[in-house]
Parts: structure tokens; C-alpha cells; sequence
């Protein structure tokens, strides 16, 4: 999938199915997965060497979900990419579903079990350091939340990247602002979060997180330098894409009721025909 | 023939291995001194990834390494693998299933008068209570040595435990059987079963040589392998023998004393005791003097072997 329109459209279908199934399930982590979907489709509709056929080809790109409790965008995604039959999706959180709440490797396409946060990173580590071992083209690249960057094992990897020149290594923050307690900056504060990175040794790159133009852009970006891991800093918007989730912490895991499914589902609807 | 640690033994077998097979990649915190790793390190520098005094990193690397095709050996002090990355052991590697062998060293009281920050008492019941991985403890260097190369090709999450000092050896460098998940019987005898594992199985073997001389028969079984856990050796012994002594350098509180007893409890319950370290933090000592102190050496054991037999 190659244009902007494309991808944008993608990222409202997705962010439709998405919502579907967190309102079957009756659970869910909402603010975040909308935060993250443009993210998610950027990913592996365009920039992503992947194949769904062949989930184990050895010279894909790799893909972690560090903020695990995301897993309802991601899973999204991978079925509607091929994984696994779209049906399935309607088992999230169910009895004996495959599809628990946070990613589960047994979930075609899923590379990692994750939902521990913090832990994305150091694994993603171990990965670009064994891509370079083994002369793997592959690129890895690791999703965090903001509100994750609290985790101190998230900087024991940023010194590890830096320390073995892991250019293969991709990480992305979706820098929403917003945390389960409140905003980040009151939680606990991240800025400035740009020298932060850059202190540890990292390229970064900002870009509007809900900008598929933009977001092309930082991971062409990011792709293109040599020598440095590579930090890409995606401002979003909690609950981005319906109006009343929008930037509301209450929506970290907010479940939609039929009446605001309905409503949410007519506004996506409408970004659709204007995208069209 | 002078005795070596079995942690010694341990990176001089995994060179071997390695050498041969340039998958086998051992991790290390700071660690590679304590851990004997230096000679390794230098001879295969593209085998051996330093991450720093960072062991929750270090075992996150790994499972990376190891969805990348590698077997990797985390090697780092037992106290620190099994508590500060027990979250990357539980999801990154049990819970993920990735081919990781989690090599703690100096375990138990090795690191004696450093107090309860360098003890690490609680793995095996924190170990235990973790689904998919296995839980290994060798008896001496020539167990360690067939252990590593069984290790080497086996596919699964793994967590090892051994010491920092040399320990009399019960094996030899001709005999030393391995099998996971397959106690072995070191000693013939009716009369009790003392099941020990890791660095207590050389001072139970020569507990029962204390007993022997006092016409008690011990039947001492080496629990090398905690999980799986060899349940038909224990319900053999507990049937043939009528007592069970259980010796561990770890709390007496979920480790194997504690598997013992759960096993006999709904299957049969003959008189039991669990020696192992008091629910405290230890008094001072090298791990000798911890030993004696909290009745883990020969002695004590035959002591407390003639006194679960007098009840």
C-alpha cells in the first residue's frame, strides 16, 4: 500500500474494527490503541518487510508491542493483513480465546508475548544484536508508550543500543501525554524527552504521530541513518479519531457502550467519506 | 586431581560447546570474573555479549537472541537472575517460551558473610511456581560438565543454579549420569531416604556414609532436576524406605523439601523432615560455618536422619 490516502483510509477501517471488538468483549485498552493505530498502519502496510503467508521468513521485519495493553490495534491489524481470519477477532478476551489481552505469540504474526512493560526494548536489543551476527537485513521495530519510559530496564537497553551501534533497531513512542493516573508530565514527567534520547546515544526524530505524511517521513528518516539506534518520538492524541475519547484519560481503557459505539463508528463513517 | 567450582566447570565445558557451535552465545552482567568467563570472552569475542550491571536488560537481550536463532546462556550471581529479572524470566522467557538457559551463580550461601543481598534462597520456590521452565541443580563439576552439553541441545527455558566454591565431588570423571527430570540413587538403602540437590547432595552422600557406620542404610537420591520433578523416585523411596530427609541450601520455605512434602502428602505420608535455611536473614559466616550453623552440613544431617527414625 503506497499513497497517503490509502494508508489513511486503512488506519479508519482499522481503528473501526477495533472498536467493534473492544465493545464485543466488553474490555479493552481504547485510548491508547486509537493513539497508536496510525502508527500500527504506517508499519505494516508500508514500510514493514512482512508476509503474512509466511509469518517465520527469516528476513522479515520484526515488530514488538512494548505497550502491550495496546493488543486490540495490533491485533487488528494482523488480521486484517492475513494472520488469522478477521471472525476471530471477536473472540478477544473470550473463554479460551487465543487472542488474550495483551499480545500472545500463538496469534500469528505476534513475535513476542509482552504486557510486562518495559520489557519491548531490551528484547528488541537482542534481536538488532543478533540480525547483526547473523548478517539478517532485517529491521526491528519496538513500540513503546510514554507512560512506559518510567520503566528503568528501558534505559538499560537505551545504553545497550547505543553501546553496540544498533542501527537496525527502530523505536517509536507514542507520546500521547496521557497515562492510566492523569497527564505524564504529572505522573511522572518525561521532557524533555528529545535530549533524553539523544544523551543516550540515540538518532531521534519527532513527528505528528497521527500524521501518516509525517510519520512516513520520520521512518524514512530514521531508516536512511547509519551508526546510531534510531528513536522516533510520534506525538499523538489519546483516543485520536472520535471525537469524545479524544484526550480523555478515563478512555486508557474505557469500554464504548452500544450508544457511543454507534456514535464513534458514524463519526469514523464520516472521516471515511471525506478521505474518499 | 585438584577439585574445581562447578561454575569453573560450567565455562570450561560451554567453550568447548561453543567453540563447535556458533549459535551458543553466553551473556554476562559485569559478571564474566565471578563467573569464570574471561577465558570464553576472549577466545570467542563474537559469542559473548557484555551488557553491564544491568541483569533485567540482560536477560530481555537474550530472549531476543534467542527468537533470532542463538542459544543463549545468561551467566550472572543467582541472587540477582532469579529476583531483580524475575519478570523478564517469567514473560520474556517462560511465559514467550524462548530457548534461554538462565545460568545463576554463586548461589545459595557461596557468598556467605555478604549478607542476604547475595543470598539467593528463594529461587527455587520462585522458580517452581513459574510454568514451562525447567530447574536445574548439579552436584558437583562432573555433573555440571554433562549438564552443559545436555543443555546445549536442549530446546527450552532453563534456569540453572550452582555454587561459587569447590565441592567434594560424588561423581567421577568416568561416572557422572544425567538425565532432566531423572533423580539419581547414589547410595543403596532401606532403612531412610535422604533426597538432597545441587551442593548438598556431597554433604548428604557423606551423611550417609556417617549413618552407614552406625548400621543406618540410607538410600541418598541426587535431585539434580527439580522441575519436572522425578515423582516415581520419591514415592519409591518413601515406599521402600518409610522416612524421607530432604536437604536444599535454600529456605525451607518452597523449595525441594517442600515438593517432597506436597508429592507424599496425597500419596503417602511417611514421616518426613525438611532441612534447609531458617526463614531469617542469616548470621555472618562463610557458607561452611552457614552450613553447620543452620544444620545443612554431614553431621547435622545424620543427626537429624537418626532422629526422624527414632519417631
Amino acid at each position: 500500500m503506497n499513497t497517503i490516502k490509502e494508508l489513511e483510509i486503512k488506519a479508519v477501517e482499522i481503528r473501526k474494527i477495533m472498536l467493534q471488538m473492544i465493545h464485543d468483549a466488553g474490555a479493552g485498552h481504547t485510548g491508547g490503541s486509537l493513539s497508536s493505530v496510525d502508527i500500527l498502519v504506517s508499519l505494516f502496510y508500508n514500510k514493514m518487510k512482512h508476509d503474512a503467508n509466511n509469518p517465520n521468513w527469516d528476513e522479515r521485519d520484526r515488530f514488538l508491542l512494548s505497550k502491550g495493553h495496546s493488543v486490540e490495534g495490533y491485533y487488528s491489524v494482523l488480521a486484517d493483513s492475513g494472520y488469522f481470519p478477521k471472525e476471530d477477532l471477536s473472540t478477544f478476551s473470550k473463554f479460551k480465546s487465543e487472542l488474550i489481552g495483551h499480545p500472545n505469540k500463538n496469534v500469528p504474526g505476534v513475535e513476542m508475548n509482552t504486557g510486562s512493560l518495559g520489557h519491548g526494548l531490551p528484547i528488541g536489543v537482542g534481536m538488532a544484536l543478533g540480525a547483526k551476527k547473523l548478517g539478517n537485513p532485517c529491521t526491528i521495530y519496538v513500540l513503546m508508550g510514554d507512560g512506559e519510559l518510567a520503566e528503568g530496564s528501558i534505559w538499560e537497553a537505551a545504553m545497550a543500543a547505543s553501546n553496540y551501534k544498533l542501527d537496525n533497531l527502530i523505536a517509536i513512542i507514542d507520546r500521547n501525554g496521557l497515562q492510566i493516573s492523569g497527564c505524564t508530565e504529572d505522573v511522572m514527567s518525561l521532557e524533555n524527552l528529545k535530549e533524553k534520547w539523544a544523551a543516550f546515544g540515540w538518532d531521534t526524530v519527532e513527528v505528528d504521530g497521527n500524521n501518516m505524511q509525517s510519520l512516513i517521513e520520520g521512518l524514512d528518516i530514521a531508516k536512511k541513518r547509519k551508526g546510531k539506534p534510531q528513536m522516533i518520538i510520534a506525538k499523538t492524541i489519546k483516543g485520536k479519531g472520535v471525537s469524545f475519547m479524544e484526550n480523555v484519560p478515563t478512555w486508557h481503557h474505557g469500554v464504548p457502550s452500544k450508544e457511543e459505539l454507534e456514535q464513534a463508528l458514524k463519526e469514523l463513517d464520516n472521516s471515511l467519506k471525506e478521505l474518499m | 586431581m585438584k577439585k574445581i567450582p562447578c561454575r569453573k566447570s560450567f565455562t570450561e565445558t560451554l567453550l568447548d560447546l561453543a567453540k563447535k557451535d556458533e549459535k551458543i552465545i553466553a551473556l554476562a552482567s559485569d559478571s564474566r570474573g565471578s563467573v569464570t568467563l574471561n577465558e570464553y570472552a576472549d577466545t570467542l569475542p563474537d559469542q559473548f555479549v557484555e551488557c553491564g550491571i544491568a541483569e533485567q536488560n540482560e536477560v530481555g537481550i537474550a530472549a531476543g537472541l534467542a527468537e533470532m536463532g542463538f542459544k543463549p546462556f545468561v551467566c550472572a550471581p543467582a541472587c540477582f537472575l532469579s529476583t531483580r529479572s524475575l519478570e523478564q524470566v517469567k514473560v520474556d522467557v517462560a511465559y514467550s517460551n524462548t530457548n534461554v538457559k538462565i545460568i545463576g551463580i554463586s548461589g545459595g550461601v557461596s557468598y556467605g558473610a555478604l549478607g542476604m543481598s547475595h543470598h539467593s534462597l528463594q529461587d527455587i520456590a520462585v522458580m517452581r511456581a513459574i510454568p514451562g521452565i525447567t530447574i536445574l541443580l548439579p552436584a558437583d563439576e562432573y555433573q555440571t560438565r554433562e549438564m552443559t552439553k545436555e543443555l546445549a541441545n536442549f530446546d527450552g527455558p532453563v534456569y540453572v543454579r550452582m555454587g561459587r566454591g569447590a565441592v567434594d565431588n560424588v561423581y567421577s570423571d568416568d561416572f557422572a549420569p544425567f538425565e532432566i527430570g531423572r533423580a539419581n540413587v547414589l547410595t543403596q538403602g532401606n532403612d531412610i531416604a535422604i533426597v538432597a540437590t545441587g551442593e548438598t547432595v556431597p554433604q548428604a552422600f557423606n551423611a550417609s556414609k556417617i549413618l552407614s557406620k552406625e548400621g543406618i542404610n540410607a538410600r541418598v537420591l541426587d535431585f539434580h532436576t527439580i522441575k519436572p520433578f522425578d515423582k516415581e523416585a520419591i514415592l519409591k523411596a518413601a515406599d521402600e524406605c518409610g522416612a524421607i530427609l530432604t536437604v536444599e541450601e535454600h529456605s525451607k520455605f518452597g523449595g525441594l523439601g517442600e515438593a517432597v512434602a506436597h508429592l507424599l502428602i496425597e500419596n503417602n505420608p511417611v514421616p518426613m523432615k525438611i532441612i534447609g535455611f531458617a526463614d531469617e536473614a542469616l548470621v555472618s559466616g562463610n557458607s561452611s560455618e552457614l552450613f553447620e550453623y543452620y544444620g545443612l552440613d554431614s553431621h547435622s544431617i545424620a543427626c537429624a536422619a537418626k532422629e526422624l527414625l527414632r519417631k
